[in-house]
């Protein structure tokens, strides 16, 4: 992979750092009055998810990182690593570790389409659709007419996610979910 | 053929009304020069000498002149020409002057700005602090507070318990490292002292007064002369900086005026620029040739116009004051 230098910085960009493929999140060029510049760089460690903070004298480089997300299709798990297929049309899997797979596991579900992370073409991070639709599959009986007070129950979904759900909604129905925050959206 | 997309961004980076403030601030400081009798120039924006400065990348391009294709230097600051005015007999002057740097981008730097940069002969570097300070009250809307001052080493001494000076190498190589972050094993003093200072020091200053820092290590002189600190026979460089909350705002110096000196800081820079594997500059011969005509002594300033509007107006970041900053541009 090419070097980057820190001209080059920007968020978005994957460096290798410490061993790790990172991504920059911001760029920061500070100097004193006269003298050397620096760059404050904040970056997101792919692999641990950890964001590091880290100081570069201003024209030092790094190594780019071979990484690269691509939409693919959840399939199955067999219990240690979870399948995802591309959407290309070539039929190729991916096999996805749970370290890897980390907290999306609780949002996966058959047939939708995931952005997984390859590094060196290892799955390193998966990141599910915005919003998802799932059934619920247990939640207390819905209160009847409730539909435009407040106060909510938990319910548990397909996926395995407990989520927040207003007092009206029954075990069976399909709601719309935004996993970025795991909140009800609405009815699906 | 479409046009590439430009997501909206031909507009300005600054609101209208924002446009129309930095005016009334241009007005105001142009009235104080008025005031005090210090004579508005313009000078070149290219030049056939750039700053050798190590620390400076300096742009140029090659254009057709009366004399050919030749090289010409987008100016870093109009220090050269200005020296060369003085030395011709100007008098005080002052100019609002686009200067360029490479690379300088983030949220108090941009490619191009504008520095204000004036010069007094006769006058001492105390004397011309308190018209830089005076100068920043009169374009600040608020009381910034009163004007303070506090030598270099004294900053480190206060804030990280060392000296610039005499502490040893390998402990500034230490806490640089632990505090940015990074190793700094084989990095140099000054290095080690400029990150400390952008890192760890400059934060802090100027936030309850308008903040000059005087005695610099004479390593940072750049073009100002140097002296002996009759405290402990320290060389320092004769020239301040002025903080307010945290921002670098201007940089001042008793003026170098021997040729020879500055012939020999020219070649010691590009030497310097060599090691560090940057591109040469060409040396503005006729600043030497000025200086040996004869510059009166003095002392100088550059300010960072639109970092003092960005703080008037307590915007967040730089482009915000300026039509089109260089993403837009």
């Amino acid at each position: 992979m090419a070097n980057h230098s820190t001209n080059e910085f920007k968020g978005g960009l994957k460096v290798m750092l410490d061993g790790d493929p990172c991504n920059i999140l911001e760029n920061e060029y500070v100097k004193p009055g006269k003298g050397q510049a620096f760059n404050r760089v904040k970056l997101r460690n792919l692999i641990t998810g950890r964001v590091w903070e880290r100081t570069f004298k201003s024209g030092e480089s790094l190594e780019g990182a071979d990484v690269m997300d691509l939409d693919m299709e959840y399939v199955y798990t067999d219990g240690d690593m979870w399948h995802f297929m591309k959407t290309d049309g070539s039929f190729e899997q991916y096999a996805v570790d749970k370290k890897a797979i980390a907290d999306v596991e609780k949002w996966l579900k058959e047939q939708a389409v995931y952005t997984v992370t390859l590094w060196n073409d290892n799955a390193i991070a998966v990141t599910p659709p915005n919003f998802l639709e799932l059934e619920v599959t247990e939640t207390d009986p819905g209160l009847k007419g409730d539909t435009a007070q407040g106060g909510s129950k938990p319910a548990t979904l397909s996926s395995g996610a407990v989520v927040r759900v207003p007092l009206f909604i029954n075990q069976g129905e399909i709601l719309k979910i935004d996993t970025r925050n795991g909140e009800y959206v609405s009815r699906a | 053929m479409t046009p590439p997309e430009t997501n909206g961004d031909w507009r300005p980076s600054a609101t209208l009304e924002t446009l129309r403030q930095r005016a009334r601030l241009l007005a105001r400081v142009r009235a104080f020069f008025a005031e005090r009798d210090v004579l508005e120039v313009e000078t070149p924006v290219l030049g056939h000498g750039g700053s050798t400065d190590a620390h400076l990348d300096s742009l140029s391009l090659t254009a057709t002149t009366p004399a050919g294709r030749e090289r010409l230097w987008l100016q870093t600051s109009p220090e050269f020409h200005m020296k060369r005015l003085l030395a011709a007999g100007s008098g005080p002057i002052f100019q609002l002057a686009r200067s360029f740097r490479d690379g300088e981008v983030g949220r108090r730097h941009n490619l191009e700005f504008t520095m204000l940069e004036w010069y007094r002969p006769a006058l001492s570097l105390e004397g011309l602090i308190e018209e830089c300070a005076a100068l920043i009250r009169h374009v600040l809307d608020r009381d910034p507070g009163p004007l303070t001052r506090r030598r270099y080493r004294d900053l480190f001494r206060e804030r990280l318990e060392v000296d610039p000076f005499t502490t040893p190498l390998e402990t500034l190589r230490e806490l640089s490292s632990a505090h940015g972050d990074l190793s700094m094993a084989d990095a140099e003093r000054e290095t080690c002292l400029d990150l400390l200072m952008s890192l760890v020091i400059e934060p802090e200053l100027g936030r309850q007064s308008i903040e000059a820092i005087v005695d610099y290590p004479a390593a940072q002189a750049a073009l100002a002369r140097r002296r002996i600190d009759p405290e402990d026979g320290a060389e320092v460089a004769a020239r301040f900086e002025i903080y307010l909350q945290g921002v670098e705002l201007a940089n001042g110096y008793d003026e170098l005026v021997d040729a020879d000196e500055q012939a020999a800081r020219f070649a010691s820079d590009n030497r310097q620029r060599e090691a560090l594997d940057k591109p040469m500059v060409d040396v503005d011969h006729r600043l030497v040739a000025a200086l040996e005509a004869g510059m009166p002594a003095g002392s100088g300033v550059a300010l960072g116009l639109d970092r003092l509007i960005q703080l008037a107006l307590g915007k967040a970041s730089l482009s915000e004051v300026m039509a089109f900053s260089t993403p837009r541009c």
